[in-house]
């Protein structure tokens, strides 16, 4: 690798790369979104509805950060709410009612620490897509297009698949939080950033993610259209398997256990 | 979402319960000051108020000590006590801490879990340790979790778990990340089984575990006082640069936005349990 894994924090913190919603315009056609969670209110950092992924009809959900100074701020700088959560599960229902799969584009740093949130349950609202997308009747892939943010990015990706680009990161906490509590400094973040194995080829070696994404012409139509393949096909695959389901609870349930002992 | 206060020296209170040593009402008492009323309460006293001061302020209670204090006597029957974890991702130190934890503490990892019965009514049970580094879950923790709620699922049993954590544990990395999606699978299917389970959340429930099993449960109560949250409280600050409200992310705020059913101080804390876990056996007409 050339790049340290801290440097690939910061550069999938940075505005440069494709977010969810170019993905969502360029890898499906005649997106219709659907906000709200209808229990609260719309989270802009959240973008759902359906679309055509070829000829299939797909609920698509992703986590949108913006490019622009402006379109961060309005978008919560892709930090989701309680109700981002909601309206995401709220979506994935619908698609489980009318029987689509679900494409989950994950981009975030964590879900958004503030009052409101808390107020209105952030912990519980990602425990309930965690429990809820476990036995989800339809296929689930989740995409990590940049960050993976521990429980705000783990909340849209309980998946049959996960898929990673091979610059994005995915870790439980950023590298300078993991430094400040263990090693009371925040500059050890490159270190923590190491110690974490954040990188995609780290989350492919822990079995989390199951395929690392090449960026070849990334955000670019070659990538998009490559990408779009790839979808088409492992729905293909997933749509025909009647055990999804529990191949789904087999596939977190062994997550972790080979080191245990005893 | 990370584990704080790592291996923070014994207090008093603490060495109190693991020796539990002779105590007299002579002067020489080990006394400890409750950081509520400001007041020294004598050790005795609190032992015998089951670690609860008399304004009201619920001191942090060790696993063993809660099994003791809930469980019928002598009808708690542990389940996977060996099963601890490695250290998967070679993290720096994390080896050399869990070893010095352990010794410390006495205990393999940060939950224990078992069959047990309340008043005579039989259930799984779990209960995390705030001084098993600050009951966070790494792969054991989610590994055990998840195997108590199989466990209960095939032998159609409820479950009650008292929650304390600091949350994933950040030395395992993405593993201890995937084991909320993992406990909160076994939840679930546990769940669908029409099985019951109650959690009752104490001092602290944070992040990862707030965030998975903790808040899945049916019935939901807490210790009064208790921190409940996903964020700290400190990284809520920093980042909205805004005070916060009164007793932000205390149990009582948490019960006035509804997010738990009811706050249960440790007195009566067993029969209010027991009473819940007869509710749901059906009565009998």
């Amino acid at each position: 690798m050339s790049q340290t894994p801290y440097l690939l924090v910061k550069q999938a913190r940075g505005s440069s790369r494709p977010t969810g919603l170019d993905y969502i315009t360029n890898l499906f056609q005649g997106f219709l979104e659907f906000h709200g969670d209808r229990r609260y209110g719309d989270d802009p950092a959240v973008v759902g509805g359906v679309a055509w992924l070829g000829g299939s009809p797909v609920t698509v959900i992703a986590i949108e950060k913006g490019h622009t100074a402006k379109e961060r701020s309005a978008r919560n700088f892709g930090a989701p709410n309680p109700e981002g959560y909601r309206k995401a599960l709220r979506l994935m229902k619908q698609a489980e009612k009318f029987g689509r799969p679900v494409i989950c584009i994950i981009d975030t740093s964590g879900a958004c620490c503030g009052i409101g949130a808390e107020e209105r349950g952030q912990g519980q609202a990602i425990a309930e897509n965690l429990m809820e997308m476990s036995t989800l009747c339809v296929p689930v892939i989740s995409l990590l297009i940049g960050e993976g943010g521990s429980g705000g990015a783990l909340a849209l990706a309980v998946a049959d698949r996960v898929w990673m680009l091979e610059n994005a990161v995915y870790s439980v906490i950023s590298p300078e939080g993991c430094a400040s509590i263990l090693w009371k400094d925040a500059a050890k973040a490159e270190e923590a950033a190491a110690s974490l194995k954040l990188t995609a080829q780290d989350a492919l070696g822990l079995g989390v993610v199951d395929r690392v994404l090449s960026e070849a012409d990334l955000g670019r139509q070659p990538f998009y259209q490559r990408l779009r393949g790839m979808l088409r096909q492992e729905l293909q695959i997933l749509a025909a398997d009647p055990d999804l389901v529990s191949k789904r609870y087999s596939r977190y349930r062994r997550m972790g256990t080979e080191t245990l002992r005893g | 979402m990370a584990f704080i206060n790592f291996l923070k020296p014994k207090n008093q209170l603490e060495e109190g319960g693991r020796t539990a040593a002779p105590v007299h009402e002579d002067a020489g008492e080990p006394e400890k000051t409750c950081p509520n009323c400001h007041k020294p309460i004598p050790l005795s006293r609190l032992w015998a108020n089951h670690l609860v001061c008399p304004c009201g302020y619920h001191f942090r209670m060790n696993a063993r000590q809660r099994l003791a204090f809930i469980a019928d006597k002598d009808s708690f029957q542990e389940l996977f006590p060996q099963l601890r974890g490695g250290d998967p991702l070679q993290f720096p130190g994390y080896t050399a801490k869990l070893e010095t934890v352990r010794s410390v503490s006495g205990e393999t990892e940060a939950v224990i879990c078992g069959t047990a019965a309340l008043d005579g009514q039989k259930c799984c049970l779990f209960v995390m340790d705030p001084y098993f580094m600050m009951g966070s879950m790494g792969t054991a923790v989610g590994e055990k979790i998840t195997r108590l709620f199989e466990y209960a699922a095939e032998r159609r049993l409820p479950v009650i778990g008292f929650t304390v954590s600091g949350g994933a544990r950040m030395q395992e990395g993405l593993l201890s990340l995937m084991q909320m999606a993992k406990t909160s699978a076994a939840v679930k299917r546990h769940s669908d089984a029409g099985l019951l389970y109650i959690a009752v959340l104490t001092d602290p429930t944070t992040g990862g575990v707030t965030a998975s099993f903790a808040m899945e449960a049916d019935i939901l109560l807490a210790e009064p006082g208790a921190t409940i949250g996903f964020a700290g409280a400190r990284v809520v600050e920093q980042t909205t640069k805004k005070a916060l409200p009164k007793g932000f992310q205390s149990a009582e705020f948490v019960l006035s936005h509804g997010f738990v059913d009811s706050l249960i101080p440790r007195e009566g804390q067993k029969q209010t349990l027991s009473e819940i876990l007869r509710l749901h056996q059906g009565g009998t007409t």
